[in-house]
This record gives structure tokens, C-alpha cells and sequence, in this order.
């Protein structure tokens, strides 16, 4: 049995508390009136101020009386709006990476069940254990939800009425995105991938202490279908959660590009997980062969990723298509250091670093990489919510790294008291005696 | 160069594995092993240098990705910037992702291909080869085992009948 060291729920604790301070802050020193606003933006804009204010000269050149002055009003209110929805963004980014992370594992373990791996049966329970996250990192996220269904922030514009009577194409897809439907579908999507996962745990430990496999081949069973539940579900999940904080854009392959980086996060944690914990003789039947399988998926789904990422963006690119590509200009104007800088952590890193396997045997060495690739994937979805929220007001300060931190111990803190509630290995799956003599 | 070599045959890739290691115990060189089918863990028995075929492969497809930029900058940017459907030809790396699709092809083409031939040239492959193994059934169900004789052909003997031996040859080289 696992016994939570006392240090790493202090650690935890002090994530917790830290980031909601962080988050606190962020909350107050949002504006909440237009001259605020402008305040703010003067006192950030010092350094480079000059470009700014000779284009802002131009436009006053060019502009004529009250025509200027009504245009000038709706851009200071855009403006208040987007430094309103920073900390509710920076909220719901980091909120929904540990929340993917989980989901990804949930992915990962449903594949190891399905596909009756002979290796990974002992990673089960550390599995279980981060996808313990799903229920509180699930509850988080539909309140979040709720409190934008309820206009306490700006992220989703299609769920401000006024905005839909006045755009024909939310109106087309009104259908679609209303807030009713919206959290029907979020409610179900959580309750399946929720239910699955407290089933499966249970017919696991169930497993251990019964003296027939049935347990063993319902789990099978339940976890094929899951996986079908899954598909569907991540994609319309990826669709609503994610790609409708732009309603006017919409990508074919998104679904699969979210979940490339659910699956390669999860992975990622797996390893760290079993690299933490066998470091502190946990898990004596772990040896450099399951890492080194970890780390073949995490290069594998790194490099998987990278091709979903290329696909969209030299679709979008070649074709040039204006509905299209207007969001890959805003990123690529406002954001070019976090979407090109995450295709390097992303992919050529994890390329570089992994490719090599004798490196991928070296615990510290994938602990080093999956660093890079969490970083990397919390970029990528700041990259993929924040243009649209906050537009070129974005910055990676005190709300941002605060959310980080409290969800980051929110996660120890759950993942490893779940871990404590059942023995790390298990007794009598089927497949055990060959996961325990794995060897690459 | 001996002249006189001994062949030890075996039937059972297990009964292999046993004699290999205790030939290697009594410190005799290993000239050959010839095996129908790949024994697992045999070269780590016979003490066999991991292979660098990977390593060559990796430099060929640094080669090849070279190439392919160095082929379409000089194409597509240095000797004819045509403006083909708006396509921004003015630098490499405006245009680079059109240039993506051959960029990864032929880094994999080059990879697999100087890796292959590698192989057949370090292997000493090739169509109208002269077969070297010394006895036509182990290509089918035996396995044999090569040593060197240096004049100490029955002490040879004696080991390698108490390894499991079901034949055993001495033949010039």
C-alpha cells in the first residue's frame, strides 16, 4: 500500500493555497469599467509605445469627427471585455489541462484493457489513480460552464443573446450552440467518461479478491464500448468546449487534435507518476522496460501530434480561405512566440530528446522530457483559447501561473490520495506474471 | 587463418542458447552460428557489438532533409520566384510549409533507403551471391555452430557433445 508522504501533501497544500492567491489576484485587478481599462493598457504599453500611438494618430488623421469617436468607444469596450475575460481564460485553461490530462489516461487505460496489453497491467493503479482527477477537475469545469451560461464572464460569445441576434451565422448555428443543449451535452459527456471510470475501478479491485476472471472479461468488454462512447464524446467535447470560444471558425480535424494532446499529457503523467513512485520503491516490479514503452507512446503521440497540428495549419495556410484563416493570423500576429515556441517543445524536442533508445531507459532523462511536453501542452491550449478571449491582451502573469499552481496541487493532492486507496499492484489479473517479466 | 573448422549441429534454438553459453565460459572464439530463424537474445550470448545501423539511418535523414531544402530553396526561391496562385515566394521560410510534404518524404526516403543498402553492403548482400552456409539444413531445422580448431580437436569434441550436440563435423576451410 501506498502511504502519501507528508511532504508532497504539503507541497500540494501550498500549490493550492498559492494559486488561489494568484487566481485571487487576477480576479481584482481585472477592469470593470472602460477608463480602467484604458489605464491599464497605457501602463503596459510604455516601452513600445511609440509604433502604437503613430498608427493611432493615422487612424485619428484619417477618420472624421464622431465616426472616430463611436469607433474609438467599441474598441475601448472590446478592450475592457478581453481584460475582464483574463482571469476567467487563464480559470478555464488551466482548469481544463489537468482536466485533459485525466481524460487522456482514461483514454490510455480503456486501449490497455481493449487491446488486453501484456505490459501494462502493472501501471494499472497508477492509471486509476490520476484518473481519479476526472470527478473534481470534471465538477470545476461544469461550473465554470454554468457560471458562462450565466454571463458572469465574456469567454463564449455565442452565449450572450444580444450578440446572436445581430450575427447571422450564430443564428444559423443557434440550433447548435445554446446554452441549454450546451450543458445537456456537458453533463452527459462527464457522467459517461465519470461512470466508466468508477465502474472500471471497481470490477478492477473487484478482480483482485475474486477467484474467476469474469470481472476481468467485463472489464474488457465495458472498456471496448467506452472507447467508442469516447470518440464521439472527446470530439463533440473538443467542439463545444473549446473550438466554439471562436463560433466563426470551425476545423474538421479538431477533435483528433485535442486529443492528441490529451493522450500524449496523460502519458506523460503516467510515466512521471511511475517514475516518482518507483523512485520511492512502490512499485519494485517496475523496471526500464514499461519506462521505455512510456516513452516510445510519448515520442510516438508527440510526433502524432505534430502531424494534426501541421495538418490544420497547412490546410488553412495553403488554401487561404478569409472565414478560415483569420485564426491563424491573429495567432500568428498576436501570439508568435507561444505557437511557434510550443511547436518546439511539442515536437522537436520530444523528437530530439527521445529518439535515442538508450535515453529513453534513463528515468531523469524522461522526467526531463515530460516536463517540456506538459509545458508544451498547456501551451497549446492557451494557444487554442486565449486569441479568442483575450485577443492581444494576453500575458502569462499572476492570474495564469496562479491557476497553474492550484490546479497542479489540486491534481497531486487527489491523484495521490486515490493512489493510497487500494495496493499498487495488482494480484490477479490475468496478464500480471507477463507484466511483471516485461522486458524490451 | 585455420584450416580445420568443427561444426557442431543442434535441433532446439533452447539447446542453442545453453551451448553457446558454455562455450563461451570455456573461452573458445565463436566463429558462426547459422540459424534458421532469429534466436531471440543469441547475439547478447555470443557477446555480439550492438548494432549502429540506427545511428547511419538517422545521418541519412539529416542528409535527405538537407537535400530536399537545399533542392527547393534553389528552385522555388533562388532561381525562379514565380508568383504561383499568391504563394509568397520571396523567402524559404514563408513558403516553407508548401514545402513540408517533400521536406518529410525525403528525409524517410533517404533514411530507409542508404539505411537498407547499408545493410547489404556491412552483410556483404547481394543477387548473385555464392550461399555461405555450410550445411543446407540450417535453413530449415538446424542450427550449427562454427569453431576454429587450434589443435585441440578432441577436448572441442567432448565439449560440445556435452552441450547437446545431435552431430558433429570437422571440415577444411
Amino acid at each position: 500500500m501506498y502511504t502519501f508522504s507528508s511532504r508532497l501533501r504539503m507541497a500540494s497544500f501550498i500549490m493550492m493555497i498559492v494559486g488561489l492567491l494568484g487566481i485571487g489576484i487576477g480576479f481584482m485587478s481585472a477592469p470593470s469599467t472602460v477608463e480602467e481599462a484604458k489605464a491599464m493598457v497605457a501602463s503596459h504599453d510604455g516601452g513600445h509605445g511609440d509604433a502604437h500611438a503613430e498608427e493611432v494618430g493615422l487612424a485619428e488623421a484619417n477618420a472624421h469627427g464622431e465616426h472616430a469617436e463611436a469607433h474609438d468607444a467599441a474598441h475601448d469596450e472590446h478592450v475592457l471585455h478581453q481584460l475582464q475575460n483574463k482571469p476567467w481564460s487563464a480559470l478555464y485553461v488551466a482548469a481544463f489541462f489537468f482536466f485533459m490530462i485525466a481524460l487522456g489516461v482514461l483514454a490510455f487505460y480503456a486501449i490497455q484493457r481493449a487491446s488486453q496489453a501484456g505490459w501494462s497491467p502493472l501501471l494499472f493503479r497508477v492509471m486509476e489513480g490520476i484518473t481519479a482527477y476526472l470527478v473534481p477537475g470534471g465538477i470545476i469545469i461544469f461550473v465554470i460552464l454554468v457560471l458562462s451560461v450565466l454571463h458572469m464572464n465574456h469567454l463564449f460569445v455565442w452565449m450572450d443573446a444580444d450578440v446572436v441576434a445581430h450575427d447571422k451565422l450564430l443564428m444559423g448555428k443557434s440550433g447548435y450552440l445554446n446554452p441549454t443543449f450546451f450543458l445537456i451535452r456537458a453533463a452527459i459527456f462527464l457522467g459517461g467518461w465519470i461512470l466508466y471510470r468508477e465502474y472500471s475501478r471497481k470490477l478492477s479491485l473487484k478482480q483482485d479478491a475474486s477467484d474467476d476472471n469474469s470481472n476481468f472479461k467485463l472489464n474488457f468488454r465495458i472498456s471496448a464500448a467506452f472507447l467508442v462512447f469516447y470518440l464521439i464524446s472527446e470530439s463533440i467535447m473538443s467542439w463545444d468546449w473549446i473550438m466554439s470560444v471562436d463560433p466563426h471558425w470551425f476545423s474538421t480535424l479538431f477533435g483528433w487534435y485535442v486529443f492528441a494532446s490529451m493522450i500524449v499529457s496523460g502519458i506523460t503523467v503516467i510515466a512521471m507518476v511511475t517514475i516518482y513512485l518507483k523512485s520511492k520503491d512502490y512499485l519494485p516490479d517496475v523496471n526500464d522496460s514499461h519506462i521505455h514503452d512510456l516513452a516510445k507512446f510519448m515520442f510516438g503521440f508527440s510526433v502524432f501530434w505534430t502531424y494534426l497540428w501541421f495538418s490544420q495549419f497547412m490546410l488553412i495556410w495553403y488554401s487561404n480561405i478569409p472565414e478560415e484563416v483569420t485564426y491563424y493570423v491573429t495567432r500568428i500576429e498576436d501570439f508568435k512566440l507561444p505557437f511557434f515556441g510550443m511547436v518546439v517543445m511539442n515536437f522537436v524536442l520530444p523528437l530530439l530528446l527521445l529518439m535515442n533508445s538508450d535515453y529513453k531507459r534513463i528515468n531523469w532523462f524522461v522526467i526531463l522530457t515530460g516536463i517540456i511536453i506538459l509545458a508544451g501542452h498547456y501551451m497549446d491550449i492557451f494557444n487554442m483559447i486565449m486569441p479568442s478571449t483575450v485577443g492581444d491582451q494576453w500575458s502569462i502573469g499572476i492570474p495564469e501561473i496562479g491557476a497553474i499552481l492550484f490546479f497542479a496541487g489540486l491534481f497531486i493532492f487527489w491523484v495521490f490520495r486515490a493512489l493510497t486507496k487500494a495496493p499498487l499492484q495488482p494480484k490477479r489479473n490475468p496478464f500480471i506474471e507477463e507484466s511483471r517479466h516485461f522486458h524490451y | 587463418m585455420a584450416s580445420k573448422v568443427i561444426h557442431a549441429y543442434y535441433d532446439d534454438d533452447d539447446v542453442l542458447m545453453h551451448a553457446v553459453k558454455k562455450v563461451k565460459d570455456a573461452k573458445h572464439h565463436i566463429e558462426e552460428v547459422y540459424c534458421p530463424f532469429p534466436v531471440h537474445g543469441l547475439d547478447k550470448a555470443m557477446g555480439l557489438a550492438p548494432t549502429r545501423i540506427a545511428i547511419t539511418s538517422f545521418i541519412y535523414g539529416c542528409v535527405g532533409l538537407a537535400v530536399a531544402i537545399v533542392m527547393m530553396n534553389y528552385i522555388m526561391i533562388q532561381d525562379w520566384p514565380q508568383d504561383i496562385g499568391g504563394k509568397p515566394s520571396f523567402s524559404y521560410l514563408e513558403n516553407m510549409p508548401a514545402f513540408v510534404p517533400i521536406m518529410f518524404e525525403l528525409t524517410v526516403f533517404f533514411a530507409a533507403h542508404l539505411m537498407v543498402i547499408t545493410f547489404y553492403l556491412r552483410s556483404r548482400l547481394w543477387p548473385f551471391k555464392k550461399a555461405e552456409n555450410p550445411d543446407v539444413r540450417t535453413t530449415d531445422d538446424h542450427f550449427v555452430m562454427e569453431l576454429a580448431i587450434h589443435d585441440n580437436e578432441k577436448e572441442l569434441k567432448n565439449l560440445l557433445m556435452d552441450t547437446g550436440a545431435v552431430e558433429i563435423n570437422v571440415s577444411e576451410k
